[in-house]
């Protein structure tokens, strides 16, 4: 066993799963692939959804993963960077939403 | 196990490597005698480590499982001369490690043997390369030769910023539209940032500027026969995307910022020899480059190779399957090696010289100098 939790090199490893649960893990896959082909979005767009939704469930493999895939598409930093400011808004607006909460329940316990 | 001592080795590698890489990023391997100048540690890297431990599997075996060993040629159609290693420029992945200091030159007497070879061949194409070709001091004339043996596709490899590298090469558009030469040029991306990382400060200015000189003579104009097709090649670490997609991008955007217009572009996988093997191992990225090209190894692209239907020529006159055997020193398996020699039926028929860089070739839809092959 290795001794940290993520090793880098068990990305490549990801297709494995399906040697322990072999007809769902393949239909999670043929889900995966369909999912990111070109279709109403263009595969380069969802690329940088992926890479920003990687960063909201902050998963190293899929950061990797996703920051390749938008080198290998010719997607710059820069709309990278902005993919994932996008993805870091959306989680910190999800958290300051419920700030209304909060001012509810403040306001009906305060007389 | 093994994974784990191979990473200690190439870290250690990697050490001993980057300062020097850091220092003089402006010579060739060979100016600053890097260790991977020396072509026995290339190959003795592309034969070892995750291969020689059985991760990852050898080239001969997996094209063995389709029949296509030994690969063997079909028919010769491109004949690509390389007219010598010098260059303006020095670009973090090259394979030839061009550089201004590179000193082999291809000289007037092998050109006339190359002459003999382009007035008898079979090939339609004819392919000059380099560095950049424009700077062996006998270009034009050969050019002028060439172009009298009326081969269908000319081609000639520019680098763009060699127009406007000095005075002397300003006319190079109008030259080439002379002779009727097929341009195909490097252009990293269409934005300055990634391309001057790559290939150095203001290659992006100077390269808009030659492609807009071009376009001016009617280069790679919509429906024009001067043709003008840009090669990408990524910077970095990673395979190219898909080369329609690609395209599409690149012309929107030089279109949109520039007005300039191509006619295809070719997208090309940097195959893991010389400046980018280097780069690879000294950035701790080698693992996983050969791990990704193995990975993308698509069998329809192993028919159509471009070692299958083109013969590489040396600045001295040397054979070799491809440009990238010729900086690996494999020469052809043939009886004939040299030009000197040169007999294009002995020469078909051969076995090809492969090695585990190969894997560039075949990864995706395939990668040859003319873009992709499946």
């Amino acid at each position: 066993m290795a001794n940290s939790y993520y090793d880098p090199a068990d990305l490549r490893k990801f297709g494995k799963i399906t040697e322990w649960s072999e007809e769902i893990g393949n239909k999670f896959f043929d889900y995966y692939g369909k999912v990111f082909e070109e279709g109403a979005l263009s595969a380069r767009e969802k690329s940088l959804i992926a890479l920003a939704v990687a960063h909201v469930v902050k998963c190293p493999y899929c950061i990797d993963a996703y920051t390749k895939d938008g080198l290998q598409r010719g997607i710059t930093k820069e709309e990278m960077m902005e993919a994932v400011h996008a993805g870091a808004a959306i989680e910190s607006g999800a958290t300051l939403v419920h700030g209304v909460q909060m001012m509810n329940k403040y306001n009906k316990l305060s007389m | 196990m093994g994974l784990a001592t191979n990473n200690k080795q190439f870290k250690k590698m990697a050490e001993s490597i980057l300062p020097q890489i850091k220092k003089a990023a402006k010579k060739s391997l060979k100016a600053r005698d890097g260790e991977l100048a020396s072509i026995n540690r290339q190959l003795d890297i592309l034969n070892g480590g995750i291969f020689a431990d059985g991760e990852l599997p050898y080239f001969k075996d997996k094209i063995a499982e389709i029949g296509h060993h030994p690969l063997r040629p079909k028919k010769l159609e491109i004949l690509q001369i390389n007219v010598g290693y010098m260059c303006n420029q020095v670009c973090e992945h090259c394979h030839v490690d061009a550089g201004p200091d590179r000193k082999e030159i291809m000289t007037r007497e092998t050109m006339e043997l190359c002459l003999e070879v382009i007035r008898n061949t079979g090939a339609h194409t004819l392919d000059l390369t380099g560095g950049a070709p424009e700077m062996n001091p006998d270009f034009r004339w050969f050019v002028e030769e060439a172009s009298k043996a009326g081969i269908q596709d000319f081609i000639v490899r520019s680098n763009l910023t060699i127009i406007r590298a000095n005075k002397k090469y300003y006319d190079l558009p109008e030259f080439f539209k002379k002779h009727n030469v097929h341009v195909v040029s490097s252009m990293p991306h269409y934005t300055r940032g990634k391309t001057d990382k790559q290939r150095g400060d203001g290659v992006f200015d100077k390269s808009i500027k030659a492609l807009q000189e071009l376009n001016a003579v009617g280069y790679g104009m919509p429906g024009s026969d001067l043709r003008l097709d840009l090669v990408y090649n990524p910077s970095g670490a990673f395979l190219p995307g898909d080369q329609m997609a690609m395209e599409r991008d690149f012309k929107k955007a030089l279109d949109e910022d520039f007005g300039i217009q191509f006619h295809n572009l070719f997208a090309i996988t940097n195959l893991p020899i010389s400046r980018f093997l280097d780069y690879l191992v000294a950035s701790g990225n080698y693992e996983d480059y050969m791990y990704a090209l193995v990975e993308a190894y698509n069998p329809a692209a192993v028919a159509n190779v471009m070692c299958t239907n083109t013969i590489s020529v040396s600045w001295d006159g040397w054979l070799y399957d491809c440009d990238f055997n010729q900086m690996l020193d494999l020469k052809v398996a043939s009886k004939v090696k040299h030009l000197k020699d040169y007999n294009e039926d002995i020469l078909n028929d051969r076995n090809i010289v492969i090695s585990q860089h190969c894997y560039g070739c075949t990864a995706g839809a395939g990668s040859s100098c003319q873009g992709t092959v499946a």
